[in-house]
């Protein structure tokens, strides 16, 4: 398989990852580059193949349902760019 | 005093113990060293003023004859690993001045056990890539330079990625070990390339927890140091259970020290005949005959294995490691931390932001995961990569069942290249470095690679071995006895 301009531009939409006009092509040829690498997965025959969910399974511990932590609004957002009241700010999401 | 950088980490400690010098001059010596090597680039950040401080700590705790496992040790700690209130970049743009108010897990058990800290080393952005090449704040130059005729060749080395600060650092003396991280190889491969020693633990042995995480299903911390007993020291106080991260696994932590210099007698030691694949050079595949008859030599039974499905590993890597990224880096927002490009709306805010803040291989990754989840393509691309994914790891559970305690390898298909040599118009070029190392991550094995040998043109190579899981111990003790038999691998002399 490989993408087409049309593709790069959705996926980088997707991505959330502005691509310029002049960016297209090189990513397009990227890409195709590690679809075709990757490709050779097909030869592999994965009938009744369970995928891989945990490398190391082993039974979750639940802990204990109690809170442990909390109380430092201040920590939590002393590295935002812009912040009123201990509330991350963003520009403006509805009229 | 001026070679107490020199000391093996084994060395410090035992000399600080005796009181032959003290922590604050073995610190002193290592803060010049630091602050000599700005042509290296290996740390981002340096710190010290909280080695000094943690010193002193130090000196008084030896005074007391209450020292613990690394005390008054310097470490540098790769910028991946979250420090509190000291910036920590994953080497991107996207974080620049980000101060965690947090520690760590892995950090924290080191400041435990009484290490001090150098400073924050420099890596590949967000651990992608495999020469230290794409960090935000520049290359890495390892301290090796290669022979051309009778000279050596003042051509820029890469120390290796992504961990090439931390590999550098540990070569050139700087510090004494440091925080790595290894998805695909990013531990062994810069350990190789610098005539250092690496151990990736088995996925679980460490938390992950405060570490920017690249892929979660890979991501494992490790130590790199100056020689096998060096790491296995180190790795004793960086591994542990941890509540904070489910997915580590409460084990007891042996004392792998006690594993160096172990007889090798009657372990049976795996060939796999699926790595001798193109693109080997010559004189890997010699030093990897080398390497099985140091082993039989030591006592161990060598036996052929094979691992049917080696071939598929790097291509499945490359699906099921940009998949995670994508998701796990979808947190890189502008809202919470890090750079924020201003724009009209939120959704050209993020577009800005992350176009701005990451770099072209990491956006490149990012596209790659994003494209294999996407609608349509899941099943065809990221659902069949774990199908192969557990074949890869069925292929290891066989070798081990049939009674196999390692397998032994090359670490990396080649030397250490020059910057800017590898990987500019092909991303595969440089994909193809982590080929020996990625089915170990894939299969949340334990890995260590440790210097074997010199290439003709003067650079360090080395030889990878695989354990089963959770057995770290047979690792340190077969790479001991690799380090025993081989010639030594002299670290070059200061250039720079």
């Amino acid at each position: 398989m490989s993408v087409d301009q049309a593709t790069v531009r959705r996926i980088a939409r997707l991505a959330r990852i502005r691509v310029r006009d002049d960016e297209v092509a090189g990513l397009q040829g990227e890409l195709n580059a590690i679809l075709s690498f990757v490709e050779r997965l097909g030869e592999v025959d994965v009938d009744g193949i369970e995928p891989m969910t945990a490398v190391t399974p082993r039974p979750m511990t639940p802990r204990r349902d109690v809170v442990d932590d909390g109380g430092i609004a201040s920590a939590v957002t002393a590295n935002a760019p812009a912040t009123e009241d201990h509330f991350f700010t963003v520009p403006k999401v509805i009229e | 005093m001026s070679d107490l950088t020199a000391l093996s980490l084994a060395a410090a400690r035992d000399g600080l113990r005796a009181k032959r010098f003290s922590a604050l001059e073995l610190n002193e010596a290592s803060i010049t060293a630091v602050a000599a090597a700005k042509p290296l680039n290996c740390f981002i950040t340096e710190t010290p003023d909280h080695a000094r401080r943690a010193a002193r700590v130090a000196d008084e705790r030896l005074g007391r004859g209450e020292a613990r496992p690394l005390e008054g040790i310097p470490l540098g700690i790769k910028d991946l690993y979250c420090t509190l209130g000291v910036q920590t970049t994953a080497a991107s743009r996207i974080l620049q001045g980000f101060e965690p108010p947090y520690e760590s897990t892995v950090s924290a058990n080191l400041w435990r056990d009484g290490a001090t800290m150098l400073g924050k080393l420099n890596l590949d952005e967000f651990a992608m890539g495999s020469s230290n090449e794409t960090s935000f704040f520049g290359p890495v130059v390892s301290p090796w330079r290669r022979r051309e005729g009778d000279e050596l060749s003042e051509a820029a080395i890469v120390p290796g990625g992504s961990s090439g600060g931390s590999a550098a650092a540990v070569a050139a003396r700087l510090c004494f070990g440091a925080t790595a991280t290894d998805t695909g190889g990013s531990i062994r491969q810069p350990a190789a390339f610098t005539g250092t020693v690496g151990i990736k633990p088995t996925y679980g042995r460490c938390s992950r927890w405060g570490i920017v995480a690249f892929a979660s299903s890979l991501d494992q911390a490790g130590p790199i140091a100056r020689d096998v007993r060096d790491c296995a020291i180190l790795l004793r106080s960086m591994a542990g259970h941890d509540p904070k991260d489910t997915t580590s696994v409460d084990l007891p932590v042996p004392d792998y020290e006690a594993a160096v210099g172990a007889s090798m007698k009657g372990r049976v030691i795996g060939i796999p005949s699926e790595y001798r694949m193109d693109g080997m050079s010559a004189e890997v595949e010699a030093l990897w005959e080398r390497g099985i008859a140091w082993m039989r030599d030591a006592g161990a039974d060598i036996r052929e294995i094979s691992l049917p499905h080696t071939r598929y590993a790097l291509a499945a890597y490359y699906i099921v490691a940009p998949a995670e990224a994508s998701s796990n880096l979808a947190r890189y927002d502008g809202v919470r931390y890090g750079l924020r490009v201003p724009a009209r709306d939120v959704v050209d805010m993020y577009e800005e932001t992350r176009a701005a803040g990451f770099g072209r291989e990491v956006r490149r990754r990012i596209m790659v995961g994003t494209y294999v989840l996407s609608a349509g393509y899941y099943d065809a691309y990221y659902v069949r990569a774990q199908k192969i994914r557990t074949l890869i790891k069925r292929d290891f559970e066989n070798a081990f069942a049939a009674g196999v305690d390692a397998i032994l390898t090359p670490a990396t298909p080649t030397a250490a290249f020059a910057a800017g040599e590898k990987g500019s118009g092909d991303p595969i070029e440089m994909y193809l470095n982590d080929v020996f190392t990625v089915t170990v991550n894939m299969a949340g094995l334990p890995g260590i690679a440790v210097p074997a040998g010199v290439s003709a043109n003067g650079l360090p190579l080395g030889l990878q071995l695989i354990g089963r899981a959770f057995d770290e111990a047979t690792l340190f003790t077969a790479a001991a006895a690799i380090e025993a038999a081989a010639p030594k691998v002299e670290l070059p002399a200061r250039w720079w």
